[in-house]
């Protein structure tokens, strides 16, 4: 069966000058695939070496676009109209070129000025590295995600020791409660966004460093475009979509990821290139389930660790870039800082890893925030207080019951006076506390532990109950002052 | 191949570059291609698309290329070409550009230094995607032939 398939204008010539053409197909794989077996000078317009559509190419189905449909599958009858739509990009990016196309570690050597060669003098003293090193990591492209706790650290030893380029992916603003540990951000940037406190901190260190800014959140839309351009990707993520998107895209573009993730007084690191060993996936196939693994925020963390992580992210980006040593490819370290103690273990590339494996079935970057469970967060409209609200309720209703599901260290830190704290971990068994008649408001620090100790309560049978949104951090800001935030 | 465009156009192109600087500008070139000669007849100056990077990425997105074409075709022109701006750079395609162009499209870049637009180049795509080509730009005044 016949579809009519429009073609774009710079595309007519592929095809005999025609702006519109019949074609046999039960599916859009199929019709592309006659389509390009008829006109072969117009495949390598249409789909890149790995055979995949690319990514400036966009085939609709009557006004639909594939990639939300059913992508090549997406099934075809006789009086649809499928048209190839253009979306035009491109760009600066800098001196681009051979050099930018190869892959690391060769690449056309660019010169040390006089300024350089003292600079990293004890570099080029160093057999390993030597002007050849040098200029190696001056014409390396890498890309940190996130200067956060673990970018700090690879930042500033990234640029002093002379990468060339540094482009960095965040959105946030500097704030206080991060210089316990984000030492690339000082005291005179909190409110301003990192990537200009970076850039700032980057080049007082070293001028001769680019520094590439990305102020947005790194999705699946964006990523593949801005991993493209570097030679090694660094994550240092604090949350498990980026960090599943951040392995996919680096797999997908043949990039080495180099991972590290902290918590509490533990971190691991490791090098994920799946060329050559394996990727995230493979060693972690699914993400936690969400609120299982707390975040920084929530859990705390030592600020020493991402010091130590971050740094070895940036040996072993260095050392990918220079083509010394043994890369931690195919292994994962762990570390205990309280033990002050390095385990290894050994990976191994899963064959059937849905990216990197034999038969791959993830080939564009998919929607991580709903692989990883995210979006199916139950709603918890109505269930929540401001607190404001609590104050003026409260003070109408003294029966009312504020119940602190936070730990007791974080209790001295800090409490609101009346509410009665009963760490989450202890709730379910001390149930036979509380009165189910009277009104119960739950908080904790920023308001995720008390929606939990909502749902104990609710599973519970008792129906009064809302929870503190934004905790007694909103607490502090809004109704009372005189206590100290953390 | 060389590509034909008139006084208003160069300026426009011009003109475009230096109101978005520090951003990148982007837009369409609509007209006819008539033996070796691309005759540039209408500009339609687009959205950069590319609000996470923009000084150094420009996106045209496929519903803004599907209108501007539905609107050309239906004054019988075609699109010829895509113009840009290269802040602080010079008119040279980067790897980024090639990878992803189109081909038989005029790409015509000019570069803004410091806010002011400075020179201005034509480039096209060899059907092997191997290269970018330089094409040469043509002034011509041709109102006699369009109005």
């Amino acid at each position: 069966m016949a579809v009519t398939v429009l073609i774009p204008t710079p595309l007519r010539p592929f095809v005999g000058g025609r702006d519109a053409l019949e074609v046999e197909g039960g599916n859009v794989g199929e019709l592309l695939e006659r389509l390009t077996g008829e006109h072969a000078t117009l495949k390598p317009h249409l789909f890149a070496d790995d055979g995949r559509l690319r990514s400036f190419v966009n085939v609709y189905v009557n006004d639909r676009d594939i990639r939300q449909l059913a992508q090549r599958d997406t099934p075809v009858k006789p009086g649809d109209t499928i048209s190839i739509i253009p979306s035009i990009a491109g760009g600066t990016a800098a001196s681009v070129g051979a050099q930018r196309a190869a892959p690391l570690p060769s690449k056309a050597a660019p010169v040390l000025s006089h300024e350089e060669i003292l600079r990293y003098s004890r570099h080029l003293i160093l057999p390993d590295v030597g002007l050849d090193g040098q200029k190696k990591l001056k014409a390396a492209r890498v890309l940190l995600v996130g200067a956060g706790g673990l970018g700090s650290p690879a930042a500033l030893y990234l640029a002093a020791a002379g990468v060339g380029t540094i482009g960095i992916v965040d959105f946030d603003v500097v704030d206080k409660t991060n210089l316990q540990r984000q030492i690339l951000h000082g005291t005179s940037t909190v409110g301003t966004p990192k990537l200009e406190s970076a850039a700032a901190r980057i080049h007082d260190l070293n001028p001769n460093v680019r520094v590439e800014p990305f102020e947005t959140r790194l999705t699946s839309e964006n990523a593949l475009d801005i991993i493209r351009e570097f030679d090694v990707v660094a994550d240092g993520t604090d949350n498990f979509p980026t960090r599943y998107l951040v392995n996919d895209a680096c797999v997908l573009l043949d990039k080495p990821n180099v991972y590290g993730s902290i918590f509490r007084f533990e971190g691991q690191a490791s090098v994920f290139y799946a060329k050559r060993g394996p990727c995230y996936r493979c060693l972690y196939s699914e993400p936690p389930p969400p609120g299982l693994v707390p975040s920084c925020a929530e859990g705390g963390v030592l600020g020493v660790l991402p010091g130590i992580i971050g740094s070895i992210q940036a040996m072993e980006t260095i050392k990918l870039i220079l083509g010394v040593g043994e890369p931690l490819i195919g292994r994962l370290v762990l570390f205990d800082a309280l033990k002050l103690q390095f385990r290894e273990l050994k990976l191994e590339k899963d064959p059937d890893c849905p990216v990197c494996g034999r038969h791959p079935t993830i080939t564009a970057p998919i929607d991580y925030e709903a692989f990883c469970g995210i979006g199916a967060e139950p709603s918890y409209d109505g269930a929540e207080i401001t607190a404001e609200q609590l104050k003026d309720e409260w003070a109408r209703n003294p029966e009312l019951l504020v119940i602190d599901v936070r730990e007791p260290h974080e209790h001295a830190i800090a409490h609101i006076d009346g509410a009665r704290l009963i760490p989450l971990g202890e709730l379910p068994d001390r149930l036979g506390e509380l009165d189910g008649h009277r009104e119960i408001v739950t908080h904790c620090h920023h308001g995720s532990r008390s929606l939990k100790a909502l749902e104990i309560l609710k599973a519970a049978g008792f129906s009064k109950v809302r929870s503190l949104r934004g905790g007694i951090d909103a607490w502090a800001v809004n109704v009372d002052a005189s206590l100290p935030r953390y | 191949m060389t590509l034909v465009l008139d006084s208003r156009h160069v300026s426009a192109i011009r003109r475009h570059g230096e109101a978005d600087y520090p951003a990148e500008a982007c837009g369409l070139i609509g007209g006819a291609v008539d033996g070796d000669r691309k005759l540039a007849v209408q500009l339609v100056p687009l959205v950069n698309r590319r609000t996470d990077s923009a000084r150094n990425r420009y996106l045209i997105d496929p519903e803004s290329f599907r209108r501007a074409q539905d609107r050309l075709e239906r004054d019988g022109l075609d699109i010829i070409g895509v113009y840009h701006s290269h802040p602080d750079h010079p008119p040279a395609p980067s790897a980024f550009d090639r990878d992803h162009a189109w081909p038989r499209l005029s790409y015509v870049i000019v570069g803004v230094a410091r806010g002011r637009a400075a020179d201005m180049k034509s480039w096209v795509l060899a059907d092997d995607r191997g290269t970018f080509e330089e094409e040469s730009i043509t002034n011509e005044e041709r109102k006699a032939v369009w109005q």
